[in-house]
């Protein structure tokens, strides 16, 4: 609780005391003598009055000299002086009194959601422990360490600016980043972001950017900047907002004087204008409706999803169509051994031959070759590992004699008087080797010994699990198409897809769509401009058309769909640049949780707004009627409020 | 230049938006947000004039609300 809300609890409990024991008294038989006598009952009663409004009356005043006329202490004066005016004390200052503890009430419940987004996104590291030339470190605002600077990351501590480790092993947790709970590892070489905490090594690191550059600076920046997107929502409210207030206050004008005038009953009618005055504040509206945003923000961001704005997770709902880039978005974007076929030799011969031709070229293939054997030497045999895992692929070259890379075709190499073949078909029947064909879809490389046949190595990106639980959650969430839209070959594209259709009948058996709608191939960036843009036409409005990509490649289409998803972006500035909705780690699933927060959040908005409005015209109708006293009236005004922020907070909590 | 103050004491929704409103009136000012969330503000303004645009704002920003404070760094 803050001072300024103590001291407005303080005199409430005054003012509160004060006015009980007034009413108390007022029901005694000794009341009436001193009543009589020479103490006027507005002068007791102004004495609680005074106590509770006082900051209202003041306000009431400077904002009157400042021309504001329709500023709700002015108005709430109004309305409490209306009240004493016609001899309804005890009246006025409850009004008063009730509005002040919902004002309290009201405030405390903002600041108190407010603290629990705050805490959900309190990823901020306080400072960095830079290392100085002599070895000793010391405690420096992030803002202030250079890039370049060697920092220690002890264990626990959050890491405070990306950089890359130097020295030290540790697991790192990202889950404040990516809301993925399993620890990273960390070793030399790998890059760190900030915002993730340090397990239980101690990492020594040279940080590669600057503090403001960093992942979590870029993250907090976004996620402050979201509430300033307005959804339509929100502007609806703002528009609103504008004129409620005046029509209320010229309406209260009207049923004051002209009933009054023909029925001659001018205290009550006055009475029920004063109704009117206390319900003109539009709070309740103006601060649920950007609360229900806010809280879904922080509801994503808890998952380790970024959303750009209020307007953005707004849209999210609506997504009717939505397409995927396929490599890194929809499979794991990494090449890798999926398969190893010899003939005539074991598996570990056959790896070590194609290894031996392949260890010179830096080609993605040639690279998955490489990792894949020395990931088997490492585990199987210590001695050889031990020789050949100090890999930097320019040391070693006395293994291959000589070596040349044909292009479009594989290596041939010269490895301890041995000649090494290693390709694709083209290869093999140019040198004309009898080799087995491989219909295993993907990269198949053949591998061939002094002119003899050795086997097949298959390497090919496969598909993230995650992607068949994306596509068949999308689809029951209210996705009528889904689309692949890639640059590359027809044949891998269809293959992708034939490999989550073969998935999900293991996983989903249950689902009986289709995982993929269409399937666009060999397009260019502008292609799959064209092609979000047939969509978006299609739908004619209906809904929104979604992109998800890696934001690499896609900034065009990212920037050209109703809603850009970048993928595992995690330090990538374009992607966070050109999407509007950043998932801070691969997994494409995300998407489907982003649009449950996205709905669950626009049914709590309009929860409130159909409440909060609902219940300020049927006061004033109540009111006008004579039947709603102001007391309904106060908490029409700030009881309403207080729901509807309790009701906002609700967006806070993401549904499992 | 864009630019960013914390804001101290904005207890009313309605006064943030009637403030932003007003800010967005100031000549100069290209865009303005108030957030009632975060209790920031953000100003985009012309560079040459931003500090006495900004004094423009604070006044401004007194008129709507008088109880809150814009903590000027």
């Amino acid at each position: 609780m803050s001072a300024k809300q103590k001291k407005l609890l303080i005199r409430i409990i005054i003012a509160g005391i004060i006015y009980g024991a007034l009413l108390i008294w007022s029901t005694t038989y000794f009341y009436e003598d001193v009543i009589e006598d020479n103490l006027p009952e507005p002068i007791l009663f102004f004495i609680p009055f005074i106590i509770a409004g006082i900051d209202i009356v003041i306000k009431a005043f400077k904002n009157i000299a400042h021309g504001q006329v329709f500023d709700e202490n002015f108005l709430m004066l109004i309305a409490s002086i209306g009240a004493y005016g016609i001899g309804e004390y005890s009246e006025a200052v409850a009004v008063i009194l009730f509005y002040q503890v919902g004002e309290h009430f009201q405030s405390y419940a903002v600041g108190k959601s407010r603290k629990s987004i705050a805490d959900m996104m309190d990823i901020c590291p306080e400072y960095a422990n830079v290392e100085k030339e002599d070895g000793s470190t010391e405690e420096i605002d992030p803002d202030d360490v250079e890039t370049g600077s060697i920092i220690v990351v002890k264990p626990g501590e959050r890491i405070p600016i990306d950089s890359e480790v130097i020295s030290g092993e540790s697991y790192i947790d990202t889950s404040a980043l990516t809301g993925e709970s399993v620890p990273r590892r960390a070793a030399e070489g790998d890059v760190v972001y900030s915002g993730s905490v340090n397990g239980n090594g101690l990492l020594r690191c040279r940080t590669i950017k600057a503090y403001e550059d960093s992942a979590v600076a870029k993250i907090l920046e976004l996620v402050e900047n979201a509430s300033s997107r307005k959804s339509n929502h929100e502007n609806f409210i703002h528009r609103f907002a504008k004129y409620y207030t005046p029509i209320v206050t010229i309406a209260a004008v009207i049923l004051a004087v002209v009933p009054s005038l023909i029925t001659g009953d001018w205290a009550e009618w006055i009475k029920r204008a004063c109704t009117f005055l206390v319900i003109s504040c539009p709070c309740a509206l103006v601060i649920s409706v950007p609360m229900g945003f806010f809280s879904g923000i922080g509801a994503a961001s808890s998952i380790g999803v970024l959303v750009k704005g209020s307007n953005y997770l707004e849209a999210v709902s609506g997504i009717k169509t939505i397409c995927f880039d396929k490599t890194g978005t929809l499979t794991k974007g990494e090449f890798k051994v999926n398969g190893i076929y010899p003939e005539g030799c074991s598996e570990e011969e056959l790896l070590e031959t194609a290894y031996k031709a392949e260890k010179n070229s830096t080609h993605p293939v040639a690279s998955a070759v490489c990792q894949a054997y020395r990931d088997r030497t490492k585990e199987s045999d210590p001695g050889q590992g031990a020789k050949d895992t100090d890999n930097s692929l320019s040391d070693n070259k006395n293994i291959s004699d000589s070596f040349e890379e044909l292009p479009g075709q594989g290596i041939s190499a010269i490895s301890n008087g041995e000649e090494i073949l290693a390709g694709n078909d083209k290869l093999m029947k140019l040198k004309n080797i009898s080799y087995t064909h491989s219909d295993h879809s993907g990269t198949v490389v053949y591998v061939a010994k002094n002119g003899k046949f050795m086997g097949s190595v298959l390497i090919s990106d496969s598909i993230k699990t995650e992607s068949i639980d994306a596509l068949v959650n999308l689809k029951a969430n209210g996705v009528e198409k889904t689309a692949l839209l890639t640059g590359d070959k027809k044949e891998q594209a269809e293959k992708i897809c034939n490999e989550l259709k073969e998935s999900a009948k293991t996983s989903h058996p249950a689902f009986t769509g289709n995982l993929i709608d269409e399937i666009g191939s060999d397009l260019y960036p502008q292609d799959k401009v064209s092609a979000v843009e047939r969509f978006i036409t299609e739908l004619e409005g209906r809904g929104k058309v979604a992109f998800a990509g890696d934001g690499i490649n896609d900034s065009p289409v990212l920037t050209r769909a109703d809603i850009g998803i970048a993928m595992g972006s995690l330090g990538s500035d374009a992607a966070i640049e050109a999407a509007d909705v950043v998932i801070m780690d691969d997994n494409p699933a995300k998407i489907a949780s982003v649009m449950k927060i996205s709905r669950k959040t626009l049914r709590i908005v309009k929860e409130n707004i159909v409440f909060a409005l609902g219940v300020k015209v049927l006061v004033l109708i109540l009111g006008a009627l004579g039947i709603a006293s102001m007391w309904a009236a106060v908490f029409a005004d700030v009881g309403v409020a207080v729901i509807a922020i309790l009701n906002s907070m609700r967006a806070l909590k993401v549904d499992k | 230049m864009k630019k960013k103050f914390n804001l101290q004491d904005l207890d009313c929704a309605n006064c943030a938006a009637k403030m932003e409103e007003a800010i967005k009136k100031i000549d100069g000012v290209n865009d303005a947000s108030v957030s009632f969330m975060t209790q920031k503000m953000t100003i985009d303004a012309d560079d040459a004039r931003f500090d006495a645009i900004m004094d423009e704002v604070v006044k401004v920003c007194k008129k709507v609300e008088p109880d809150c404070v814009i903590l000027r760094k």
